[in-house]
């Protein structure tokens, strides 16, 4: 029974993963077991999408799906769970452009890899990525963007990095639409991923688990 | 006696449908007057060059050009965005200039920017635009949200018309509340319950509404006045312009604008019927909206922005289940009527190739942003004619030298028989003047087929 939920999630069955969340609970189970299932559910279905078994639906559906365990499970919860994490993230679509499924699709993979994501939406100006470098610590900053006008933030963003003196605490990677190794050189970033997977096996070659 | 409309083939048709782009007329409806016998005789060879390609019965004297800005013409005139959305003699001026300067085969108008001052007096949601959510100097972006709520497909499937004016209008047009408040207007039949109908119409939110309507109709008048000038002079001026509008793909309709990308991919899942019948529903009024203003405007060429069918957004099976059945009938619907679908595929759609390929010989006209072109030109290729693929990173940050060679290798790969292009692959804003330059020139004297 105990492995039902990790695969009916990672098989994207949402009645039966509800019906499977709500009778280990009210059998008594620890609820931080369910959510830790339903994690490793979501270990596989990131898994299925590097390896192109899965695409954004699956990713967005999964998504979901827990969500509605997350709120099932919720008011049960006593303590709060801890859970290893690879290493830290700072993620951002940069000033000036508003587009964010490129970015959400990234953290998401980033979170399911075992990543502290602190994602800091769209639109951001490049302070607030250096704020959120200082305040966090993080070694590894995400700059996401759609536009052509997005090369232009991005090398400012990187600059203020510099700026703050925390560019050689940091590897910077940048990704979006019109993004090439031509525009990384221009921008003055670390690395490009061509899509979510390259981001996160950069994520884990910077440091060190991959 | 020519046939009638009805009695013609697709192929006689389309054939009538350039034919008619061919003769330009003006406002009144007479024979446009050219600026010069040159200008004249460029238009011609310009529109006889694209027909040439689109067709692929006979090559083409050279491969066309086209450029296809999004707002680089407002930053190239030294104008921003924002003076571009606001001020339309400014506007004219940038793409006027844009053209003048480069002198593409082909061009879009000057309809990028659109009326900002009309999107302000319906209080639009939909996008933000420089001034409004977006810096001066930014292009518009769209907000993507649930506009549409997952349990209102019966309502769009039993009445679109009235779910758009009634539900979808009032969320994304804040002065469209009013709209709400309004009747069915199909319950207006006989004496005997008219008055009541006419209720909302008293009713100070709908007033306020019709206000509002008002003016945004005297701002839309003002705007196409200048744009419609616009043309006017271009074309006089010998420069077609590519498309006359556009339709969508209904999967597009509900996942960019009514469902939101998120609520369209979890449709699939939860409601995958419903979404496919809203598709069934959508799909005769994309191909009217297309076919209609082709008419209109007496221009073959109808764009068609793809989106949430590109490589990844879709597994395999989901794009032959949810796109593409829809998007052919559209693509179908339209080429009937001698009507040219121009679909923009945007990013990348190699994975798709192999599917859309099932399409009629020289209908249909692509846009190809970044798929594997080699590949394209094989498969879709053979039954459309391709163009784009010249990249907006290259655009802004190569040289002019890596520009020319990225487009003799395009030419190489993809010129072979006609069917193809040149030009750049993404609607883009900021790009080096002399790489735009580079790409339009080198390709007109490159691409001469011998």
């Amino acid at each position: 029974m105990a492995g039902d939920l990790v695969n009916t999630l990672a098989d994207l069955k949402e009645q039966e993963v509800i019906k499977i969340a709500k009778d280990r609970l009210s059998a008594g189970e620890e609820p931080l077991k369910i959510l830790d299932d339903a994690r490793k559910a979501m270990g596989i279905v990131g898994k299925r999408f590097a390896d192109g078994q899965y695409f954004i639906p699956d990713l967005v559906y999964s998504g979901e799906i827990l969500k509605a365990v997350t709120e099932i499970v919720k008011p049960k919860l006593t303590k709060v769970a801890e859970t290893k994490r690879l290493g830290k993230v700072v993620f951002g679509t940069v000033a000036g452009d508003i587009h964010d499924i490129g970015k959400d699709i990234v953290v998401f993979m980033l979170d399911v890899s075992g990543f502290e994501v602190f994602d800091l939406g769209v639109d951001v100006p490049a302070q607030k990525f250096v704020d959120k470098i200082k305040e966090s610590g993080a070694p590894i900053v995400g700059l996401s963007g759609f536009l052509t006008l997005a090369f232009d933030s991005m090398k400012q963003t990187v600059e203020a990095i510099k700026d703050a003196g925390l560019r050689d605490k940091v590897k910077v990677m940048i990704g979006g639409g019109q993004i090439t190794d031509e525009v990384r050189k221009y921008t003055g970033a670390d690395a490009f991923g061509k899509d979510a997977m390259a981001g996160v096996s950069l994520a884990k070659k910077w440091i060190g688990a991959g | 006696m020519g046939k009638k409309w009805e009695e013609m083939s697709s192929d006689e048709k389309q054939e009538e449908m350039f034919a008619k782009w061919l003769s330009p007329k003006d406002p009144e409806g007479k024979d446009l007057k050219f600026q010069s016998p040159q200008a004249e005789k460029a238009y011609k060879e310009r529109i006889t060059r694209i027909k040439d390609a689109v067709q692929m019965k006979k090559l083409p004297d050279r491969v066309p050009v086209f450029a296809c800005p999004s707002f680089f013409p407002a930053y190239y005139a030294g104008i921003t965005p924002q003076e571009a959305m606001y001020d339309y003699e400014k506007c004219c001026m940038a793409f006027k200039k844009f053209v003048m300067d480069f002198e593409p085969d082909g061009n879009l108008g000057a309809y990028v920017p659109g009326p900002g001052k009309l999107f302000e007096i319906l209080d639009y949601k939909l996008y933000s635009w420089p001034g409004h959510g977006v810096a001066p100097e930014r292009s518009y972006q769209c907000n993507e949200g649930e506009y549409m709520k997952a349990d209102e497909y019966d309502a769009l499937i039993d009445d679109p018309s009235n779910f758009f004016s009634n539900t979808y209008l009032p969320r994304v047009f804040g002065a469209l509340e009013g709209f709400k408040m309004l009747p069915t207007l199909t319950g207006i039949l006989e004496m005997y319950g008219v008055a009541v109908n006419f209720i909302p119409f008293g009713l100070p939110p709908v007033q306020a509404t019709y206000k509002a309507l008002f003016e945004a109709g005297a701002e839309a008048l003002k705007w196409i006045g200048a744009i419609g000038a616009w043309n006017g002079e271009i074309t006089a001026a010998g420069f077609p312009i590519i498309a006359a509008g556009f339709t969508k793909a209904p999967f597009d309709v509900i996942g960019d604008t009514l469902r939101g990308t998120r609520g369209v991919m979890l449709d699939m899942y939860r409601q995958p019927d419903k979404l496919l019948e809203a598709m069934d529903r959508l799909t005769p009024l994309m191909i009217k909206m297309g076919v209609g203003t082709a008419m209109m405007v007496g221009h073959p060429i109808i764009f068609m922005p793809l989106h949430k069918g590109a490589d990844g957004f879709l597994s395999d099976e989901q794009f032959k289940k949810f796109y593409w059945p829809t998007f052919r009938k559209v693509m179908m619907g339209l080429i009937a009527e001698g009507v040219v679908p121009m679909p923009a595929a945007e990013g990348h759609w190699t994975t798709r190739l192999e599917v859309v390929q099932d399409l009629p010989k020289g209908k249909t006209l692509w846009m190809m942003d970044q798929s594997d072109m080699v590949k394209a030109k094989k498969t879709l290729g053979k039954v459309a004619c391709l163009f784009g693929n010249v990249p907006s990173d290259l655009l802004k940050l190569g040289t002019t030298q890596q520009v020319k060679d990225y487009v003799k290798n395009l030419i190489d790969t993809c010129s072979k028989g006609g069917g193809y292009i040149a030009s750049n692959g993404a609607f883009f804003d900021e790009a080096k003047a002399e790489n735009v330059k580079a790409m339009v020139d080198f390709a007109k004297q490159y691409g001469v087929y011998k």
